[in-house]
């Protein structure tokens, strides 16, 4: 989204790149750990359901921030990849059928169907976007909104895949005998499916995250928010239109296509309607509500739209759906992130980080007023409150260099 | 022949609603460059109000109709008002995305109000009179369809060509800043556009639920298939949108027709994404439609 201000001062890749970081990054750091380890020792499989779904909607949320947040292009298809990543699973590692009437599975162990998941995605995604890349704006959001339905029919046709209207099962986890579904013991400690999945699906995420960041930092990554800030001026200063576009709709597509192959692995059984357009409206809710162009507004706005509605029944606090109306708790949380989606982007377009960001800044300016002592003079390079309004990407940096 | 016949008027009627639904569409973003994906869901608001009028609250139809027109163009206008006049200048990623934000409000709130499962079709007359010439048989809808389509299509013409707004709303399409310096209200111009497609939306709307019998809130995503018909006729060409869903719904009717005779081949369901096929390659081919102004950028 290019709400960046075309004045702001371009700090992402000036800093070298630093292994072990500040102190403070350190605390952080320790901080979460000790959060995740906590969780995951006293969670209950119910919550851990809830945390492996936002994990893996974060996944994705971050290949369409890659896409829509960071380059600037609409799209409206990320169901679509997801399904791709999933059906390329279920067909590589599937169980082979016993019966004519049962879609195809080789069989594969998952340390090969679940890369290939990302990559047959990837492949997809260069396929299709010389075609889509070529239009801008409102016209892209339109192919890719047509994307979602043509692979829908696609979906419930091609039965030997994906079992066609009745769905068929997805394949789990597995090393040999060691399956994620049921409960195993590693090293004398007993791990639930849900615990071992959440140990899957973290350091899945934690590589996505970093990946997206660094790439943001290096040269492709500058290129993709030149393009979406001014694709004149990005054009005028080198760089390739095309392939700063097919660059990040390819990775785009990569990591829809992974969140894809875990969602179904980890739901079990999929019918093609699932990929539909509210799905993949919902990713797009999420980076809005979360952050545009934020790594983690992706996983915020993941957990926003997707684990309120779970944790809402987990709470049994709406009655279910019932088919004859009544507020359930997919439609309450649809009110809500859709209402969301309007105040933000009209008040603060950096979505919960840009609110975050905002609200730090201004705790900070009145701590150095009102504080003894006042702050290092690194703190200066922060935004100004209007600017952290504008500057939805990159901030993190300037902040990092200031704490 | 005569099935020939029959699936081209029936797919002329429904490519009339296409049209109704396209018109809408184009015209809020001829005026004001906003494609607004709510449009869909200002219909399902419309057409559930004029249903729930006649059915539940037992009014006249033609008095739930006004309602429903009265509500759509309400929320069509505070939209505009209190939302798009402070998006001026954003991005267009960021105004598609709000009317995505409207569009998922309406329809949860029908969806809370009314539930998922499909309420009965409010209709001025029977559902399945009409008469036959020749083995084809031509429904009473379907004929309103298409002659309350003409009238509207022959009021707009008449409106944007000989009054004093219709002028304004194409000065304002031309050039926004030159029409602001010969003293045109720029905000009364978005309002009536606004207010237009949102009362062409419930029309739409009710026609599309009498052609299917019954109304669910997924109607939102057959009134999508206005898209193809639009880029199809051209994005910012009114005209266009009539020609190009009319064109849209021949194909989807006549394919739907035939399709069983290739299911070896194609398969359950094609006449559902043929309309989005026939967009794809018009957008390779000329990607600014039949009557579009070329103006759509490529690399």
């Amino acid at each position: 989204m290019s709400v960046s201000a075309p004045t702001r001062k371009e700090t992402t890749g000036a800093q070298p790149p630093r292994l072990l970081g500040s102190a403070s990054r350190w605390i952080t750091m320790s901080l979460a750990l000790i959060v995740v380890v906590v969780f995951f020792s006293v969670a209950n499989e119910d919550w851990l359901t809830i945390v492996n779904y936002t994990l893996i909607a974060a996944i994705a949320a971050l290949g369409l921030n890659v896409l829509s947040g960071y380059t600037g292009q609409v799209s409206l298809g990320i169901a679509f990849f997801m399904a791709i990543g999933a059906y390329t699973a279920a067909l590589l590692g599937g169980t082979p059928p016993t019966t004519q009437n049962e879609p195809l599975g080789f069989g594969l162990s998952f340390l090969f169907w679940l890369p290939a998941a990302g990559i047959v995605a990837a492949l997809v995604g260069a396929l299709v976007g010389p075609t889509a890349l070529r239009l801008k704006g409102f016209y892209l959001g339109i192919v890719t909104l047509s994307l979602v339905f043509i692979g829908e029919y696609i979906f419930l046709n091609a039965r030997g895949i994906t079992g066609g209207p009745q769905g068929r099962t997805f394949p789990v986890p597995a090393f040999g005998d060691f399956s994620f579904d049921q409960q195993n013991t590693v090293f004398g400690i007993a791990l639930t499916s849900g615990q071992q999945f959440f140990l899957l699906i973290l350091p899945i995420l934690a590589l996505s995250a970093l990946f997206v960041h660094n790439v943001m930092r290096s040269r492709a990554g500058r290129a993709f928010r030149a393009v979406r800030d001014n694709e004149t001026g990005a054009a005028i200063m080198g760089v390739n239109l095309f392939e700063a576009k097919m660059g990040a709709f390819i990775l785009s597509s990569f990591l829809a296509g992974i969140a894809g192959a875990l969602f179904a692995s980890y739901t079990r059984y999929v019918i093609p309607t699932n990929w539909n357009l509210v799905f993949s409206i919902q990713f797009v809710a999420a980076i809005i509500v979360g952050g545009i162009a934020s790594i983690w507004g992706s996983i915020l706005g993941a957990a926003f739209v997707f684990a309120l509605p779970l944790v809402i029944d987990h709470f049994s606090l709406l009655p279910p759906s019932s088919g004859s109306g009544g507020l359930t708790s997919g439609d309450l949380n649809a009110l809500i992130y859709g209402f969301l989606i309007i105040v933000f982007l009209l008040f603060e377009p950096g979505g919960l980080i840009g609110l975050a960001r905002r609200s730090q800044a201004l705790l900070r300016k009145f701590n150095r007023h009102g504080g003894e002592g006042g702050e290092p003079a690194e703190i200066t390079d922060l935004p100004s409150t209007s600017d952290a309004q504008l500057d939805v990407g990159d901030s993190a940096v300037t902040r990092r260099e200031g704490a | 022949m005569a099935y020939f016949i029959q699936l081209v008027f029936a797919g002329i009627a429904l490519g009339c609603i296409f049209a109704l639904i396209g018109l809408g569409f184009s015209i809020i973003f001829k005026a004001s460059e906003v494609i607004n994906f709510a449009q869909g869901e200002l219909l399902l608001v419309g057409a559930y109000i004029v249903s729930a009028g006649v059915f539940e609250w037992h009014i006249p139809f033609f008095l739930a109709l006004l309602l429903g027109i009265t509500v759509t163009v309400a929320i069509g206008l505070l939209f505009e008002r209190l939302v798009l006049s402070r998006m001026i200048g954003r991005p267009v990623f960021s105004i598609l995305m709000i009317t995505i934000g409207l569009d998922i409000v309406l329809r949860t709130i029908v969806i809370v109000r009314w539930g998922s499962n499909p309420i009965p079709a409010a209709t001025p007359f029977g559902v399945t009179s009409g008469f036959n010439i020749g083995g084809v048989h031509f429904g009473t809808n379907d004929i309103w369809t298409i002659i309350v389509t003409v009238l509207l299509c022959a009021a707009l013409f008449y409106f944007f060509r000989f009054t004093k707004y219709g002028l304004a709303m194409r000065a304002t399409a031309l050039d926004q800043e030159a029409a602001l310096a010969v003293g045109i209200n720029i905000r009364t111009v978005y309002a009536l556009a606004w207010g237009i497609a949102a009362a062409i939306a419930t029309i739409g709307g009710v026609f599309l639920a009498i052609d299917s019998f019954a109304i669910d809130p997924t109607f939102g995503n057959t009134a999508l298939l206005a898209f193809p018909a639009i880029i199809l006729g051209g994005l910012d060409s009114v005209s266009g949108a009539v020609v190009g869903g009319i064109i849209i719904g021949l194909a989807q009717v006549v394919t739907a027709g035939y399709e069983s005779h290739f299911a070896n081949v194609l398969g359950a369901g094609f006449h559902e994404i043929t309309p989005y096929i026939i967009m794809i390659l018009v957008l390779l081919i000329r990607p600014y439609g039949l009557f579009g102004t070329r103006k759509v950028e490529r690399l």
